[in-house]
């Protein structure tokens, strides 16, 4: 370590003030403060000690509560492949063929947002933003596998440009910016990021007879169409590649097509346990956001007008991104509302708007991401009319 | 039978060292120092006295240009040895060297008959001149109160639940007299009530049997303590009022000033923080040296003396000067060093609000810590959401009223409570806050910004 300390210190006038590289300052810091936490001092006057926590070591834990999903992904990404060829593969072979699959894209998203930030710092005058440790996670769990890597790249460009450093940076962000990342490739590459041809990887292998690659959503969606029952449907789907592929226990678990991350709830709700036990993550939001969901997919099936609707409520909570993109994306706590009480209101809101976007709007079979988005929007109108409510207890109490 | 109030939020920070009750071993201090910087809001300070000049305890050292009627008067009898001024001539310290025997000013003795037929204006005069008045603050904003106001209750809290705090149950003990008088006094100040707060936790005996004040008893962590919450809770301030707050010392201050007819600046300090090797109290006037407590009684060489407290304390030199209000001294490492993957590696040695990876503080909960002046981390925007509210007892969003005060916005500050707050009242959150704001430092420029508009 002393070695490392020494070498820095040796290089650091070169990045001070008046020094050759002092424009690549905020690099050198980066780097630095990534190896040794600074020796700064508290003020003279003021708090004279302070509190172990620190911006980085609340992101590397959001990171931490990720890898279950994207171990999962990397696995499932394999397994989904082997099945869809007919071929029996290993544990090895799938997570192998997964890992060659999904590293890349991770990579990608982290070097791509990695320069942007860094050009940013450097012209910015401004800290390198530890918040992009979690885009650059949370941006290749919500793609599908076959995504082109140069789509990444651009998707992580252009949210991390006008989602976050036009603001100002992590912490002055209106949209959650890996959200903002998928809506751009949704709306911009449609064709890679939809349909049902995406979700599972072939390479040059033809798929075995009988295969489809639809999601649960989608097959849900068609029994809406067709008029048979959305439970048995999806139980039905695939049998030529294995039996019961979504039923809720296997949706559940999540061996089913979907983007990276998004597929397993079980290891979102893994994921959701360490942020709630580490208290990064507002418990309120994860609380009522699942609430929310299942309260209106309960309404809808009351109110059914066709079979999707009436399919069960809970079978929502398994299909599609909303248990990751409540757990990972709602929680942000830049971009959700920021009272204790707008939480509440916010995180119901967003599993509300996402089944109804689910169940009644024929072009997006999900609605997680457009929720979340529309809801970050919507978060500040939120906080503002419970701080209002706080200014009006203060001032009522001065007539009294 | 007095009113509960039973607080859920904040924070107790454990540190190592507390002063053990006991008055220690130490040697007798030389000299002493007013620091006109002690009393937020002085805006025009001017000292009374040349060097060389002697002066008794209660002898007018220093004016507020602007508030004229309020005397700062010299701790001890004996010498001004230096008038200490720093850049733009900006007055520092007045130094005063001790002569052996403490000699008092003269101030007429009063019996307790005199002080409850005695008029406000013959009360008020009697204080401003004697010295005793800085110890009250007004509320709004924090500052030496005016003597021309009538304010609408005056606070005294009866305990301090800061890290390390001092027992006020030892720092009092045998003054009730004293205190009573000092109550009758500051009843006579007041249209409304006197009120009390005491701490359910631990039994206030000193103050417990004081008649004529509204008692209140608060339990639950720091910041329950501080007199800005308990007033919150007891009767919110508005804009527009006016109440007073004073330290229970202070107090006792004004009863030994009618009782016995002198200003008494004598007063037990609690020398306490992990780098102390005795803590435990030491008998000394307002102002007092701080070297005596220092040399030869830390154990090591690279530590950091705070006047005051951790959370709201300044740092001073080895040899620097007590501040006028402070009743403790902390002392702990200093921690100007570099920690290799700091920001992971996971520690149960340091102290934490927080649950994040690695820091298992919390499995913990009665561990006392050594806790070093390190900040931990760097300063960044505001990132995380609802820790501020959790350990701020009161009705207030702290972080949008730091955001109101960043922005200048003096209509938002308003309306968010600035009113209600000092330094005091939200330096838990700077302790806290993921981002490192200067959050004490805010507040003050936000209640600058309105005092003086």
């Amino acid at each position: 370590m002393k070695f490392l300390r020494d070498l820095l210190d040796k290089q650091k006038p070169l990045f001070q003030k008046g020094g050759k590289l002092e424009d690549l300052y905020y690099l050198y810091e980066a780097g630095e403060t990534f190896m040794f936490s600074p020796n700064h001092t508290t003020a003279i006057k003021g708090a004279q000690v302070k509190d172990a926590i620190d911006l980085k070591r609340m992101m590397i834990t959001v990171v931490i509560a990720m890898i279950p999903c994207l171990l999962f992904g990397i696995y499932n990404t394999g397994h989904l492949h082997y099945l869809a060829v007919g071929e029996a593969g290993t544990f090895g072979d799938k997570f192998v063929l997964g890992l060659t699959l999904v590293l890349p894209i991770v990579l990608v998203a982290y070097t791509a947002g990695g320069i942007v930030e860094a050009v940013f710092a450097v012209v910015r005058k401004h800290p390198i933003n530890e918040g992009f440790l979690v885009t650059g996670m949370l941006i290749p769990l919500i793609v599908p596998a076959t995504t082109p890597l140069w789509q990444v790249a651009l998707a992580t460009v252009f949210a991390v440009v006008i989602a976050k450093e036009v603001f100002g940076g992590t912490g002055m962000n209106i949209l959650n910016v890996a959200m903002t990342a998928r809506a751009f490739l949704y709306f911009a590459y449609p064709a890679q990021i939809s349909g049902d041809q995406v979700w599972t990887y072939l390479g040059d292998k033809m798929p075995v007879d009988g295969f489809s690659g639809a999601t649960a959503l989608a097959v849900a969606y068609q029994s809406g169409q067709d008029g048979v029952n959305a439970v048995t449907n999806l139980a039905s789907h695939n049998a030529a590649l294995m039996d019961n592929m979504f039923s809720f226990q296997n949706m559940f678990m999540g061996f089913i097509p979907g983007s990276i991350g998004e597929t397993s709830t079980l290891m979102v709700l893994i994921g959701a346990a360490i942020l709630l036990f580490t208290g990064v993550a507002s418990w309120k939001i994860i609380v009522s956001g699942f609430a929310g969901a299942y309260l209106m997919a309960a309404v809808m099936q009351l109110l059914a007008v066709n079979e999707f609707m009436a399919m069960p409520a809970h079978y929502h909570l398994v299909m599609g991104g909303v248990a990751f993109g409540i757990v990972f994306m709602a929680t942000d706590p830049v971009s959700a509302s920021q009272t204790e009480s707008g939480k509440w209101i916010y995180g119901l809101l967003i599993g509300v708007l996402t089944i109804i976007i689910r169940v009644t709007n024929p072009a997006y079979p999900e609605g997680i991401m457009l929720a979340v988005l529309f809801m970050n929007v919507f978060a500040p109108l939120i906080d503002y009319y419970v701080v209002k409510a706080n200014k009006k207890r203060r001032l009522q109490r001065a007539t009294v | 039978m007095s009113k509960q109030v039973k607080l859920k939020k904040g924070f107790d920070i454990r540190l190592i060292g507390k002063a053990e009750k006991k008055v220690g071993d130490y040697q007798p201090v030389k000299t002493f120092a007013i620091k006109p910087t002690d009393f937020i809001g002085m805006q025009r300070p001017k000292v009374l006295v040349k060097e060389g000049d002697t002066v008794k305890a209660g002898t007018p050292i220093l004016i507020d240009k602007k508030l004229e009627r309020v005397m700062y008067v010299a701790p001890v009898s004996g010498e001004i040895v230096e008038i200490k001024r720093g850049e733009k001539r900006k007055l520092l310290e007045i130094k005063i060297l001790a002569d052996g025997e403490i000699n008092f000013e003269n101030f007429e003795k009063f019996t307790s008959s005199e002080i409850k037929s005695a008029s406000k204006e013959s009360i008020t005069d009697k204080l401003t001149a004697s010295g005793v008045w800085p110890q009250i603050i007004q509320r709004p904003y924090g500052v030496v109160a005016n003597p021309d106001d009538t304010p609408r209750a005056i606070f005294i809290s009866g305990f301090d639940s800061h890290p390390l705090a001092p027992d006020y149950n030892f720092t009092l003990k045998g003054q009730s007299n004293y205190f009573q008088a000092g109550i009758d006094v500051l009843k006579k100040l007041t249209k409304g009530k006197v009120y009390l707060g005491l701490s359910s936790d631990e039994k206030s005996v000193e103050l417990a049997s004081i008649e004529g004040v509204e008692t209140t008893n608060f339990s639950g962590p720091h910041p329950s303590g501080n007199v800005g919450v308990q007033i919150h809770h007891v009767a919110p301030i508005n804009k527009g009022e006016i109440l007073w707050t004073i330290n229970p010392y202070g107090v006792v201050q004004i009863g030994k000033l009618f009782i016995n007819g002198i200003y008494d600046a004598s007063k037990l300090v609690a020398i306490s923080g992990s780098e102390a090797k005795n803590p435990s109290y030491a008998q000394t006037y307002i102002g007092s040296c701080v070297d005596s407590y220092v040399a030869g009684n830390t154990k090591s060489n690279n530590f950091r003396v705070i006047s005051g407290n951790v959370l709201t304390g300044e740092k001073i030199n080895n040899d620097g000067y007590l501040g006028y209000y402070q009743h403790q001294l902390t002392i702990i490492p200093e921690g100007d060093y570099y920690e290799f993957l700091g920001w992971m590696k996971p520690t149960a040695d340091k102290l934490s609000f927080h649950k994040a990876l690695g820091l298992m503080s919390f499995l913990f909960p009665k561990k006392e810590y050594t806790l070093d002046s390190n900040v931990r981390g760097e300063p960044r925007a505001f990132v995380q959401t609802g820790v501020f509210e959790k350990v701020t007892p009161m009705d207030i969003y702290p972080v949008y009223l730091l955001k109101a005060i960043m922005a200048e916005d003096f209509d938002e500050m308003e309306e968010l409570g600035i009113y209600e707050v000092v330094e005091e009242d939200l330096a838990l959150c700077e302790f806290v806050d993921v981002s490192k704001h200067p959050v004490q430092q805010l507040i003050r420029k936000g209640i600058e910004l309105i005092q003086y508009s």
